[in-house]
């Protein structure tokens, strides 16, 4: 007898199963093959693969790759889809670009539509500062009152909306700078402890039981009024805060009144204009104008 | 009718019987493992770096001031991509909120790349000139004074903690190593310009900023005191997204 092949078929004699002729410490491999369901599916994307090649963007080729039949790539679908927004809101965009604040403010649907817009982009970029319901936080003006720092008119709210205040990439940015009293050594500690209570006494606080109010007010007229006025009301091209009223971005308690004299505070808002188009800021101006004391 | 009744075939035998020397040879396996991976980077990897679509030149891309290197460092140390991506995805509602889609040009000196995979947060591609200093340092030290439903961990010790970044000029190297273009002065000057950075109305700034164009100076954790690990994450912080100027970038030039 011939020598046996060693690749001739060999069967498991329990299942009856062609075993692949591997064997291991006695025990030999059946090769069950694949279900066809699965062979099928797996054959068919072998040939979606194909298809796919030719469809889309595939194979590398020397300086570029195959563009595929329908031309696609994923920067001309955003442009369209782009386009296709931009061309969805023209009526509406066009008629908020064209139209002056009173008109807008006088309309009915141009008003709903601005503070829709207005509503969505406020949530997009001025709540993390500002609060979800224009609430403000310690140092970010509350947006509900009607007390303004640079006023509280359309233009103006549209002007600190575009250029930012004390922002450092604007050139028109709102700037003013408060001297920083105490750690520039204008004001001795007496002098601001004296001048602290009297900013309270004309906000109508209570003061300190031994407080020099007749020297806080001379400190105060000689260093604070140029600014914030001779009666402390304020001013709104300097973006001085009125001191007399119960509203405070920084605190009105003596230690809060003591950081802001003797350090000063100069908050910075960032400014829009790069950021957001023309329309969604005049969107803006209009929602932040009826939060609460547009003027 | 099951399969057991079903007549058997033998397997067919041809070249692929060979297999029999990759299964009892280890090295042989792992070698011919290594030869198939290696054709596929071959074909999907390779390419990408010489296809004229995979490389967009773009105005306006520099390399980190070694400043906001330093706060890259610390914004990886503190694993701050394991909620904010930084990439933009060029999907519309993307683009609504957070700015024009990113360019890979944007990340070219990134090592690595910090576009992330997980948003718990918000993305922070473009987020540089968003809030003010005043905002990120607050933020940092104690995320919820500020936005109440937030669930990001402060970091009060940033400010506290002094920079160390007498290795500064290291990591320049070790970046210039890597492919981003570092000139010798640069990393010499490396020190620095960290200090020039962080110090408004330095007598360097000039300098700097002919170096590092658009580089922002100024103390930005507001603690003239030191230079701590917040100035260095706020510098970098402010920078992102802030290089290209896309007012002047054509969208349509690169499609190819």
């Amino acid at each position: 007898m011939a020598e046996q092949d060693k690749h001739a078929p060999q069967f498991d004699a329990a299942t009856g199963q062609s075993t692949t002729g591997h064997e291991w410490d006695g025990i030999q491999e059946l090769n069950t093959p694949l279900p066809r369901w699965w062979l099928g599916i797996f054959y068919a994307t072998i040939i979606w693969s194909i298809g796919y090649w030719v469809v889309y963007p595939a194979w590398p080729l020397l300086t570029d790759a195959t563009k595929g039949v329908i031309g696609y790539a994923s920067r001309i679908d955003i442009a369209q889809d782009m386009a296709l927004l931009k061309q969805e809101r023209a009526a509406q965009s066009k008629a908020l670009t064209e139209a002056s604040f009173e008109q807008i403010k006088a309309d009915p649907e141009l008003f709903r539509i601005a503070m829709a817009q207005g509503k969505a982009a406020f949530g997009d970029n001025c709540a993390a500062c500002h609060g979800v319901g224009g609430g403000g936080a310690k140092g970010y003006p509350n947006l509900n009152d009607d007390d303004w720092l640079w006023g509280g008119s359309f233009a103006e709210i549209q002007k600190t909306l575009e250029h930012g205040i004390r922002f450092a990439g604007d050139p028109d940015t709102r700037v003013s700078q408060m001297p920083a009293f105490g750690r520039d050594k204008m004001l001795d500690a007496a002098q601001i402890r004296a001048v602290a209570n009297h900013v309270r006494s004309i906000a109508g606080l209570s003061t300190e039981p031994k407080a020099d109010l007749a020297g806080g007010a001379k400190v105060y007229a000689d260093n604070c009024a140029a600014c914030h006025g001779d009666q402390g009301k304020g001013n709104r091209e300097m973006g001085a805060p009125d001191l007399t009223d119960a509203i405070s971005l920084y605190g009105m308690d003596m230690a809060s009144l003591t950081e802001t004299i003797a350090n000063s505070r100069n908050g910075v808002m960032p400014a829009w204009r790069q950021r957001l188009d023309a329309t969604t800021i005049k969107a803006l101006t209009v929602y932040v104008h009826s939060l609460g004391g547009g003027q | 009718m099951s399969s057991l009744d079903a007549p058997k075939q033998a397997p067919r035998q041809s070249l692929w019987s060979k297999h029999k020397i990759f299964e009892t040879n280890s090295i042989i396996l792992v070698i011919g493992v290594l030869i198939v991976i290696s054709i596929g980077g071959l074909i999907e990897i390779a390419p990408l770096f010489y296809l004229r679509n995979t490389i967009e030149k773009v105005e306006g891309m520099r390399p980190y001031t070694p400043l906001e290197l330093a706060g890259r460092a610390i914004y990886v140390r503190e694993g701050c991509y394991n909620c904010h991506s930084q990439m933009i995805r060029p999907l519309r509602d993307e683009i609504e909120r957070y700015g024009h889609y990113s360019l890979a040009a944007e990340s070219m000196y990134d090592k690595p790349f910090q576009w992330g995979s997980k948003r718990t947060g918000p993305d922070l591609a473009r987020v540089g000139g968003k809030y003010s200093d005043e905002w990120q340092l607050a933020h940092l030290n104690r995320p919820r004074d500020l936005v109440p439903q937030s669930i990001m961990p402060g970091y009060p010790f940033l400010a506290k903690t002094e920079l160390n970044y007498n290795d500064i000029a290291n990591h320049l190297r070790a970046n210039r190593a890597s492919g981003v273009p570092y000139t010798d002065e640069m990393i010499e000057d490396a020190k620095r310009d960290l200090e020039a950075q962080a110090t408004p109305d330095h007598p360097r700034a000039a300098e700097l900023e002919k170096r590092y164009p658009k580089a922002q100076i100024r103390d930005f954790d507001g603690d003239g005191q030191k230079i701590s690990e917040a100035d260095a994450l706020i510098a970098y912080l402010q920078v992102l997204g802030t290089l290209v100027d896309f007012k002047l970038y054509d969208d349509k030039a690169n499609i190819r």
